[in-house]
């Protein structure tokens, strides 16, 4: 399941990262099979916050009517977390050497403040992943765990007789919290894809413009550049052309 | 003996159902409008020092309520089946213990039940609207075509009472029978108990008939004997009487002094308002930085730096440190 | 009962011994919690293992099984040793006083006559002194060596505190608690009922285990008041019922009984019946046996009993032994000398000791007949259910026909309870299928079979050709035909003797009370003791007012009760010497200078003085018996027997094994162990579940579930001597067979030391079989030993010996 990591590659070059093209410079960031991964775990994510919810409070019961009623959300919500589960697990495998916390997220935090006014000049380079980012991946790894495994606990249809009322308790408010955070983590999660723009086509397309990776993650793109230089470049198709990527040169402005 | 209650009366009249959704002082998951009027607490009194443990309110309980049960195995005790079910929504419970104050042994035997908990801890934690009610009787009745099968009210109960059907997926209990208290009559289980262990009637009746039984008791040397009416959950329209009120988790473990688990509470009061305030929280927090900061865009600059990367001609160091 | 259960709530102590009246009566139990709660009664339990009943009970003592008599006999000697007697009740209403003949006496576990070969006694001896008048000698003032008290004080003295422990491994304390709670119950104010069933009579002495508590009773003035009595609970529905219409094959309707083969006249056979009184001016009622009789006989043969043919006296069987009891009946089949046998509402295969025996009986009949509403394993006795029943099947013959019947709640008819009252009920629901009312399955047979008399004759077909079978459908005689037949009825007109103008009844009209009867062929009635139940006013059994002033208990206007809608037997005994109430809060009835009235029907003329009268009618002595004359096989004192296997030798008489009295059959002797056998170490009992009725409700779902497998109980601590695990499959084996089963073990039941030696008891419920809704499994029948009681022949399946280990359970 793990991509092959090139031996000496830095951690936050992923198999499919590569950049072609030079005007506009195209950087490929998410291959197709982690934008279905991706989206497949986001679905599930949201159908579980919608039937969760439903069952969280009775302000919120009428959403049942989305899964046909109550007694078909109660049914499909366990199936729905499993698949989040697998689904994420997947993820998890794929990104978890990217987000690996390095220096800079310190200095990164450290300036949060630029980070939320837009002041970008003075941040640190970042690698694949921003400190914020990184957030969002771990927390959800530990909610997600969190939520399987209270999940199992109070899915009563085949795993009540292993645990004791007292643990159940415990277990259904243990989630309830964990996607209360879960879902707020996936609010900050949107949000952020919302805010900084040309973030969504790299799980739409899995492209980003070199500009978005040249602003946001720059030491990233810059890795993405030697690997190209010490590899083939003109071997990495560009997404945008069927020629190849030198057949579009553009002048810097 | 407690006077009996009559047979059903066969006209036409009495068949017609004494109280009925208008009665409701709570329902799962929705608010009611309280009755102007309440009807009279009823309650079930089962004297346990009466009880010879025969199973007749078992198998009443059973012929009333159409239930099925299994033929099981036996486990080496008297209790059959092992626990409550989906089906068996009474059990007798044994226990022999060892008085180590008289030095005699003792067989407690108990019957356990829905206790129609004046503060139900299943209708609390119950997410369905109407899958759970209590009438101003003080019945606690579970509606199954409201029931989604979660098992909340198993956690909210403090008395491990309710069962989800593995055939229906909705959860059963004692409805104290509702139905025959509806027009009338008392609950199967009291119909059939032979030795009046069984009684049933206003709750006010029910206590005092428990007063002049433990009157009974303490002149046998039961000093401890006592009503079983837990205020942690507001009381009960289940009540036991007790030879040792003292140690009501002797009895197969009755639970010394139930109340809805604090966890219980946590997720079904504060963790609700907190989870919807952090979660609008979170949403409203986006909305105004976007309103204030305005959105993160991509520059010429940026695009032209990264050209500049690629092609080999970039000239601007990197920042800090990798 | 000699009162209804509805009295139980107006005593002031219940001993349970010798039965469990939760677990097994738990619907008459109610009165002794009505009596606990209200007046503040005391229950005591004594027996093997803490039951039901005992877990509401406010005293439990243990006691091994099989040792009842020396505990009572123990309780009596301890009433006289600290003068805890109703001494006017037992100096005048018991034998206390009279002599007995001076060859009479008791030594080591026999009484005078003895004669070992026929396992029997001559008792000649065994009867009072008369004198020249023809009464009984007495000595009021209880002086004389040879009276009865003198007597009795005598036998219980071995019975001390201490034997009572070795034998019956009860504590000490615990035993002298009882004897003092029970001893308090000899002031006059003060009742104590006797609840015993099964516990008592399934043991080769158990009607000495009841004649103990009886003499007791008696002792402590507790029989005719309200809240004490000897009181039966009956198991079946109408067992009560079975008794009384003389269903047992020595008996006729209304406890008189078949001729034996040396009463060949009429003139015979009533020499020995109608009890001429033996005190002055007592009643001695069965002075009327000619009445009961003749006007059973008219009832059975209507014109052809004449008084010319002594009311067709030679129509009836001749006894040729005792008892065609059942052990005897299957000993027969065994023998081949029995071919046909007919089986209504009987399960024997399961109900009588000694599966292997009765199935190897049943395998040598020709034809099996078998009436229920309910498949039986005796039906199916020949079917191969592997080790649950290895019958084999090839080689069986026997012929079976099943006649499904109705059940009690598909027919109408009465149904007589243990406080002997006769409870109208009606259908409730339509038989199933081709089920069919016992009446008219009868009646079809007989129909038949007359007509294949009249055609072909044969040595002796008068009985059958002149029954009387007046019924308006001869293929069904209705329930209420059967009910007016046994009240009771007139066949000519008959005058007031001391008014002869005036008749009492007419010709065709129902009787209203046995006090009717006649000898002279006026009268028809098919069971004297139900007459009243039926008469000119309608189906008093019927009745349903329950209406019972001051709170007696005695709802005279529910039912009817026999005898004479009488609710409380021998009630005279309430009152003193001068008729007045011993204890007022307590009336039943009472003597007004003129007559007697109260709350229940006088069990005495209603004219009859205080102090001329005894209250013991039907004894010829008119008081109750502490000294039983001739009347029981095995002795006119109860003494302390060991069951015929037994843990140790008796203490008390260590030369004698089992009831001396007792029949046993030849082969049986060899499968009984020996007398502390290293190879049966542990006392068994067997017993029932308040959760099924015998061997029916395992037919039904609701039963099952509540205890749907077999188990033994066992203690604590012989679980953990020979590694049985709670739950878990034992084995269990006796000298006929083993059965298999789970292990239930309980603090209930623990070790007792009797004669110095630990006695562990296994328990065995007696419900599984291999047909029905519950798990297949072992009935305790197929453990225990072939032999009865000496005078009723009812099986000893309380006490025999056995041995237990841990198994991985059956497998075929």
């Amino acid at each position: 399941m793990t991509a092959p990591r090139e031996h000496g590659a830095p951690a936050d070059i992923q198999s499919g990262d590569a950049v072609s093209g030079t005007h506009p410079v195209q950087v490929h960031r998410y291959k197709a099979a982690a934008r279905i991964n991706h989206w497949i775990t986001a679905a599930s994510l949201i159908l579980l916050a919608v039937s969760g919810m439903s069952l969280f409070t009775p302000n919120l019961f009428f959403l049942t009517g989305l899964f046909s009623g109550g007694q078909w959300t109660r049914t499909i919500h366990p199936w729905i977390g499993l698949v989040l589960f697998f689904s994420f697990s997947l993820l998890f495998v794929r990104f978890w050497r990217a987000n690996l916390p390095v220096q800079a997220d310190r200095t990164w935090l450290a300036k949060i403040g630029d980070v939320l006014r837009n002041r970008d000049d003075d941040l640190p380079e970042l690698g694949k992943y921003n400190a914020g980012q990184k957030f969002v991946f771990w927390s959800m790894s530990a909610l997600i765990l969190v939520l399987i495994s209270t999940g199992i606990v109070i899915w009563d249809q085949y795993f009540s007789p292993f645990t004791t009322i007292e643990v159940k308790r415990l277990a259904v408010l243990a989630h309830a919290l964990a996607a209360i955070f879960a879902i707020c983590v996936w609010i900050i999660h949107v949000y952020a894809a919302i805010w900084v723009k040309g973030t969504f086509s790299a799980m739409t397309h899995g492209v980003v413009t070199g500009g978005w990776a040249w602003r946001h993650h720059r030491k990233w793109l810059r890795e993405l550049v030697v690997k190209v230089d010490g590899s083939k470049a003109a071997e990495i198709p560009h997404p945008h052309s069927a020629t190849g990527p030198s057949s579009s040169p553009r002048r810097p402005s | 003996m407690f006077p009996p209650i009559p047979n059903a009366s066969v006209a036409g009249e009495a068949s017609r159902p004494r109280f009925s959704e208008r009665d409701l002082v709570r329902r799962s998951a929705s608010e009611v409008a309280l009755p102007t009027t309440r009807l009279t607490e009823i309650a079930k009194l089962i004297d346990v020092t009466k009880c010879i443990g025969c199973k007749a309110c078992q198998s009443a309980c059973l012929e009333w309520n159409n239930l099925h049960e299994d033929i099981g195995y036996n486990h080496g005790v008297y209790d059959n089946p092992m626990d409550l079910t989906p089906n068996t929504f009474t059990l007798m419970r044994f226990t022999e213990w060892d008085n180590p104050e008289s030095g005699h042994l003792e067989w407690l035997i108990r019957k356990d039940g829905c206790m129609h908990c004046a503060d139900p801890g299943c209708l609390k934690a119950c997410p369905s609207p109407g899958a759970i009610v209590q009438y101003s009787n003080g019945i606690v009745d579970f509606f199954h075509e409201n029931c989604i099968g979660c098992g909340y009210c198993i956690k909210g109960c403090p008395f491990n009472i309710p069962r989800i059907s593995k055939t229906d997926h909705t959860a059963y209990k004692c409805t104290l029978c509702s139905d025959r208290i509806a027009v009338g009559q008392g609950p199967a289980c009291q119909k059939a108990c032979p030795t009046q262990a069984i009684v049933f009637g206003t709750k006010d009746e029910m206590k005092a008939w428990a007063e002049f039984r433990i009157k009974d008791l303490k002149s046998r040397g039961f000093e401890h004997a006592g009503l079983y009416d837990p205020p942690g959950v507001g009381g009960t329209h289940v009540m036991y009487v007790l030879h040792h009120a003292d140690k009501p988790s002797l009895y197969a473990g009755l639970p010394d002094d139930p109340s809805i688990s604090r966890v219980v509470k946590v997720w079904k009061g504060v963790t609700k308002y907190f989870g919807m305030a952090l979660m609008g929280a979170a949403a409203l927090a986006g909305l105004a930085h976007y309103a204030v900061a305005g959105p993160n865009k991509v520059t010429e600059e940026d695009e032209d730096s990264a050209g500049s990367l690629a092609t080999g001609r970039d000239l601007q160091p990197p920042r800090g440190h990798a | 009962m000699t009162n209804p259960w509805t009295d139980i709530k107006n005593t002031d102590l219940v001993v349970i011994m010798g039965g469990n009246a939760a677990e097994a009566h738990p619907c008459g139990f109610k009165w002794v919690t009505e009596a606990k709660a209200n007046r503040g009664a005391k229950l005591i339990v004594v027996d093997p293992r803490f039951t039901r009943s005992a877990s509401v009970a406010d005293y439990y003592a243990p006691i091994r099984q099989g040792t009842d008599i020396a505990f009572l006999l123990g309780v009596i000697n301890y009433c006289i040793a600290n003068d805890k007697v109703q001494w006017d009740y037992t100096k005048t209403f018991t034998n206390a006083s009279y002599l007995v003949k001076d060859g009479f006496e008791y030594a080591d576990g026999l009484f005078s006559g003895y004669d070992e070969s026929k396992r029997d006694y001559d008792n000649e001896t065994w009867e009072y002194q008369v004198g020249p008048d023809g009464y009984a000698l007495v000595d009021e003032t209880l002086q004389h060596p040879r009276c009865v008290w003198n007597l009795l004080k005598q036998h219980v003295a071995q019975y001390t505190t201490e034997m009572v422990e070795r034998i019956c491994g009860t504590p000490k304390d615990k035993f002298l608690t009882v004897a003092q709670m029970i001893a308090e119950c000899s002031s006059p104010t003060k009742a104590m009922t006797s609840m015993y069933a099964l516990g008592w009579t399934q043991h080769s002495k158990g009607a000495q285990n009841i004649r103990t508590m009886a003499m007791l009773q008696l002792i402590l003035g507790n029989i005719g008041i309200r809240g004490g009595g000897m009181n039966a609970l009956r198991g079946h529905s109408n067992i009560q019922g079975l008794t009384d219409i003389g269903l047992l094959s020595n008996m006729l309707p209304g406890y008189m009984n078949l001729p034996v083969d040396s009463e060949t006249s009429f003139d015979r056979y009533m020499s020995t019946r109608a009890y001429k009184p033996l005190r002055p001016g007592q009643t001695s009622y069965w002075q009327n046996y000619r009445k009961f009789f003749v006007s059973l006989m008219k009832a059975m043969y209507g014109s052809a009993a004449t008084l010319e043919n002594d009311w067709a006296y030679d129509y009836l069987p001749k006894l040729d032994v005792g008892n065609y009891d059942i052990l005897r009946a299957f000993e027969l089949m065994k023998q081949g000398k029995m071919n046909l046998y007919f089986c209504q509402g009987f399960n024997p295969l399961q109900a009588f000791p000694n599966k292997a025996k009765l199935a190897e009986g049943l395998s040598k009949l020709k034809l099996l007949v078998v009436m229920d509403p309910l498949q039986t394993e005796t039906a199916r006795f020949w079917e191969n259910h592997g080790l649950y029943n290895d019958a084999a099947t090839a080689k069986i013959k026997t012929e079976v026909i099943q006649f499904p019947t109705t059940c009690f709640a598909e027919d109408e008819g009465s149904l007589v309870n243990s406080g002997r009252w006769l409870q109208w009920h009606w259908s409730g629901g339509t038989p199933p299928g081709e089920a069919h009312t016992d009446a008219w399955i009868m009646a079809q047979i007989f129909v038949r079979l007359r007509e294949l008399y009249r055609k072909e004759g044969g040595a002796f077909p008068d009985p059958i050709l002149n029954l009387n079978w007046s019924y308006a459908d001869p293929g069904e005689p209705t329930p209420e035909e059967l009910a007016k037949e046994m009240n009771g009825y007139a066949l000519a007109d008959v005058a007031d003797p001391a008014n002869p103008s005036r008749k009492v009844f007419q010709r065709g009209k129902q009787l209203s009370g046995f006090g009717d009867y006649q000898d002279d062929g006026s009268t028809a009635g098919g069971c004297w003791i139900f007459a009243g139940s039926f008469t000119e006013a309608g189906n008093m059994m019927a009745r349903r007012d329950n209406s019972d002033p001051d709170d007696t208990g005695m709802y005279l206007n529910w039912s009817f009760a026999w005898p004479a809608n009488r609710r409380i037997l021998y009630n005279r005994a309430s009152c003193d010497l001068d008729g007045k109430p011993w204890d007022p809060s307590r009336k039943l009835l009472e003597w007004d200078g003129a007559k007697w009235s109260g709350y229940d029907v006088p069990d005495i003329a209603p004219t009859a003085k205080p102090r001329d009268v005894g209250p013991y009618i039907m004894n010829a002595e008119g008081v109750g018996r502490l000294f039983v004359r001739g009347m029981m096989r095995d002795g006119p004192f109860p003494t302390h027997y060991e069951p015929f296997e037994s843990p140790i030798l008796n203490p008390v008489a260590p030369k004698i094994r089992g009831n001396p009295a007792s029949r046993v059959f030849a082969d049986d002797w060899k499968q009984f162990a020996d007398i502390g056998s290293p190879a049966f170490p542990y006392a068994a009992t067997s017993y029932r579940l308040t959760e099924h009725f015998h061997y029916w409700t395992k037919n039904n779902h609701v039963n099952a579930v509540l205890q749907p497998e077999s188990f033994v109980e066992i203690s604590v601590e012989l679980a953990e001597e020979k590694g049985i695990v709670k739950g878990g499959w034992v084995r269990v084996w006796s000298m006929r067979g083993e059965l298999f089963a789970k292990a239930v073990v309980t603090k209930r039941i623990k070790p007792m030391i009797c004669d110095g030696k630990t006695v562990h008891i296994v328990g065995i419920p007696i419900h599984w079989g291999f047909v029905g809704a519950a798990r297949k499994g072992f009935p305790a029948n197929v453990l225990t030993p072939f032999v009865g009681d000496a005078n009723i022949e009812t099986p000893e399946f309380k006490a025999f010996m056995v041995n237990i280990e841990s198994s991985s359970g059956p497998v075929a």
